[in-house]
């Protein structure tokens, strides 16, 4: 096994940022993918069509096109990209911020759809029975909708995951692959095959992606069972 | 407690157009499905938005158009019984019955957990999860919940409608002990004359959306004419009495009523303790003299008031047995034969085995005006 756990310092490197990029994109992108989806299973307003649309587009776009428009918007010279640094200090642009927002990005669709189909199970006469027990809008969604849909939020969460644990294309169109800043497994990946006798470090890269992904896998279905095993649906 | 109700609402083609005032303990919304009885239910409670008109519960003002108010739901303190218990599934039991409880202002908390667990019999599942109750033990759960939550008023949504025949005859007595045990007000929905002549103290009756009939429970079981086609056979005298005497050699109950003495199936109740009992009109024989020789114990002398023709060839005749009417569904030919007509001295006959659990039960106390 040690053929597998002598990683050189770059290598263990992309493994700690890809695990970081992936789980800072699936945190950062929950609250606003639970939004999105209710929005979109409840919601009843103009230009819904739109906004599932623009929800989707990054499923169906080539993701280097994702990754431009990433660039364009959210560069330091992109309208939001200045905005952001002026105010707030946040750049994207050649950072491991900028990778994650790519992979959120590129996650977004899989979670919204994840979760909006369990909102759509969801029981509304269960909300309503709270309602009349006493419990506000807010107090329904948190101890009524939210408890039922955990599920649906789990894989979702996890779809986002694997998604970013994967994602090459617009990660390396954004923020370019800049070794212990951006290079995270997929592009560490790539780079050893572009360089002669790479070949074992690819390998090595490949393995570890398969473990990670298996391991995501894996915690999902247990805590999918355990949630689904103490909601006993009917 | 006072309910005034006065509201126009569409549903589709459907026209809601009810108008009534209830101050009983237990007030029957009563009629066939589509009559508008949970439209009218889902209003008072607020899941529903009347386009016009006003509801008020003991001069709050929960619904007013004109005036734009609509107390939401959460806000109203009604509690509400689904026809489908609608237990949260993600909760135990214990924890669905302290749900509504955590939202009431503690100052107004006058349900009290173990009073409540008692009276519906539901000690023994508080650990459970709601997916492994029996449909009569969810339903009890959810009057639990409800209660719980220390209502003003508590609304019954055909409660027992999604039951099988057994476990109706369980959960009845819980509601009975409801409504004699607290002094919450209750609204109760149903197309059963069974269930509404055992609970109701007072009667509303709703036809094509619009109110066909109200008043008191007694009254309003006697008129035939506003109970379902199918049902018409359950109508009959509702009569309130009190438990007289056990008769242990022969396990019978003996009641005191306006009418005189009956004679029931032996009763699990205390000597004194009150009792309703629904007099189906088609098990009431009349007789132009005292009869000897049969089998029936209950002959009750009376005067006919009032001799109505009924469905197909039947009559309804009504007999004033001591101040308590009696119904009596006989033949056209009967009639004839006996010279029947408003005036007449006769003997209203009841067989003691035609009194089963679905037309007896302990009375309300207090608050009846029969």
């Amino acid at each position: 096994m040690n053929w597998l756990t002598d990683l050189t310092p770059d290598e263990w490197n992309a493994v700690r940022l890809s695990i970081k990029v992936a789980t800072v994109a699936m945190l950062a992108s929950l609250p606003l993918g639970i939004a999105v989806a209710l929005l979109l299973a409840r919601g009843r307003f103009w230009g819904k069509t739109l906004l599932n649309g623009l929800v989707h587009l990054p499923l169906v776009l080539p993701p280097v096109v994702t990754g431009y428009l990433l660039l364009l918007t959210f560069g330091r010279r992109g309208p939001a990209g200045a905005f952001l640094a002026e105010h707030f200090g946040i750049v994207f642009s050649f950072r491991w911020t900028g990778a994650a927002l790519a992979c959120a990005v590129m996650g977004f669709p899989l979670m919204v759809r994840a979760i909006r189909l369990s909102i759509e199970s969801v029981d509304r006469r269960l909300e309503a029975a709270a309602g009349t027990l006493g419990a506000n809008v807010g107090w329904v969604f948190a101890t009524v909708t939210l408890p039922l849909i955990l599920p649906g939020i789990i894989a979702g969460m996890i779809l986002s995951f694997a998604k970013a644990m994967g994602e090459f294309g617009a990660t390396i169109t954004f923020v370019s692959n800049i070794p212990n800043e951006t290079q995270t497994l997929p592009s560490a990946i790539y780079t050893f095959t572009q360089i002669p006798g790479g070949d074992e470090g690819a390998l090595r890269l490949t393995l570890i992606s398969i473990i990670i992904s298996m391991a995501a896998l894996v915690v999902s279905e247990v805590l999918a069972r355990r949630v689904g095993q103490r909601l006993n649906l009917e | 407690m006072t309910l005034d109700v006065d509201i126009v609402h569409h549903q589709g083609d459907f026209l809601l157009e009810t108008r009534f005032e209830s101050g009983g303990r237990l007030t029957a919304l009563f009629g066939p499905s589509g009559s508008g009885k949970t439209s009218l239910i889902n209003m008072i409670a607020g899941l529903v938005r009347p386009e016009h008109g006003r509801i008020t519960v003991d001069g709050r003002v929960l619904v007013d158009s004109e005036k734009r108010v609509f107390v939401p739901r959460h806000k109203r303190r009604i509690g509400l019984v689904f026809q489908d218990a609608r237990l949260f599934p993600h909760l135990s039991v214990a924890a669905n019955l302290r749900y509504g409880r955590f939202f009431t202002p503690t100052a107004e908390r006058y349900a009290k957990m173990d009073a409540v667990v008692d009276l519906l019999g539901i000690g023994h599942l508080l650990e459970r999860r709601p997916s492994g109750l029996s449909g009569g033990e969810k339903q009890r759960v959810a009057i639990g919940r409800a209660l719980l939550a220390s209502p003003r008023l508590l609304l019954m949504d055909e409660p027992l409608a999604a039951l099988d025949e057994a476990r109706k005859a369980e959960i009845l007595p819980y509601i009975e002990r409801l409504r004699d045990q607290t002094k919450i007000p209750i609204v109760y929905v149903s197309h059963s004359v069974a269930e509404v002549a055992r609970l109701a103290s007072e009667i509303v009756v709703l036809a094509d959306g619009k109110v066909a009939a109200s008043g008191p429970a007694a009254r309003i079981m006697q008129r035939f004419d506003l109970l379902p086609g199918d049902e018409r056979g359950e109508g009959g005298a509702l009569i309130e009495a009190v438990v007289a005497r056990h008769d242990e050699a022969f396990a019978m109950t003996v009641l005191a009523s306006g009418a005189g003495e009956i004679r029931v199936p032996r009763l699990d109740l205390a000597v004194g303790a009150p009792v309703r009992i629904r007099i189906r009109a088609r098990d009431v024989m009349i007789a132009t003299e005292r009869p000897h020789g049969l089998s029936a114990l209950n002959i009750m002398p009376g005067t006919i008031d009032m001799v109505e023709p009924g469905e197909g060839g039947a009559v309804e005749v009504r007999i004033d047995c001591g101040g308590t009417p009696v119904l009596s569904r006989v033949t056209r030919q009967s009639r004839e034969a006996l010279d029947l007509k408003p005036g007449r001295k006769v003997f209203a006959v009841v067989k003691t085995v035609s009194f089963d659990r679905a037309n007896m039960a302990a009375g309300p106390r207090g608050d009846i005006d029969a």
